[in-house]
């Protein structure tokens, strides 16, 4: 039993080898993904982000210049989530001391 | 977590250790802009500096460190940093978060982004440091009075 579970995890892993082979250079404009336009014929914004990011903010890392500037109300968003779930855990969490 | 721990390795490990995480944490938020980071990440490294010290030391150490009842102020002055960001590029002519038109003159707007995109990951670092404290605080005060 124990061979085949090792058999098993080896061809899986062997699989994911395999497809890891041909993954695309990460942040290349000619990607399929990242094209102007996409399969279907609709505009890519990724595209527009991996060739203006550095022109528009001056910062190499793009992930940063689309989660603060150009996504920057989501971000907002998301730090108010963290903020009220903090606040929610005084609200339960601090009643317990006055019983 | 209220009381200090009683072997003397995990204390002084947590001593020795903590700086050291602060200061990558530190590193983590203004290095994001030219190496994976940011505020969310960077923020939480803060924290597991400061709970490190708060498990191993105990109560009365960790009221000299940073105290309970200020970590919930420190939580809105985070999210106001990033608000208010907002509010004066807004105020200042341009929309909301238009971090190019925020007013210090003799910047050229490219700088201008990357300095505003600095102000609100401190803002966000700040944030979640001190509400990943106020968590843990919260919560080890309620394991008493279960």
């Amino acid at each position: 039993m124990k061979t085949i579970k090792m058999l098993i995890l080896i061809l899986f892993f062997s699989v994911l080898a395999y497809g890891t082979v041909d993954l695309p250079y990460r942040g290349d404009p000619d990607n399929l993904m990242n094209r102007e336009t996409s399969i279907t014929g609709t505009p890519v914004a990724g595209n527009y982000y991996i060739r203006k990011a550095y022109e528009d903010a001056g910062t190499i890392n793009m992930v940063t210049v689309v989660l603060a500037d150009y996504r920057g109300v989501d971000t907002l968003g998301e730090q108010v989530v963290i903020y009220s779930a903090g606040l929610i855990t005084v609200l339960i969490l601090r009643r317990n001391r006055r019983r | 977590m209220r009381t200090q721990y009683d072997s003397l390795i995990v204390l002084l490990g947590a001593r020795f250790l903590s700086p050291y995480i602060m200061m990558f944490g530190l590193y983590v938020i203004f290095h994001g802009h030219h190496s994976p980071g940011g505020g969310f990440q960077g923020g939480t490294l803060l924290a597991a500096s400061v709970l490190l010290v708060r498990v191993a030391g105990g109560r009365l150490v960790a009221r000299r460190q940073i105290k309970e009842f200020i970590t919930t102020p420190l939580a809105a002055v985070g999210v106001v940093i990033y608000f208010a960001t907002g509010m004066t590029a807004l105020v200042a002519g341009g929309s909301f978060l238009d971090y190019g038109h925020l007013p210090f003159p003799g910047i050229n707007p490219v700088l201008l982004r990357y300095y505003g995109i600095l102000s609100i990951e401190i803002g966000v670092g700040l944030a979640v440091m001190s509400i990943l404290i106020m968590i843990f605080d919260n919560m080890a005060k309620g394991e008493d009075f279960v």
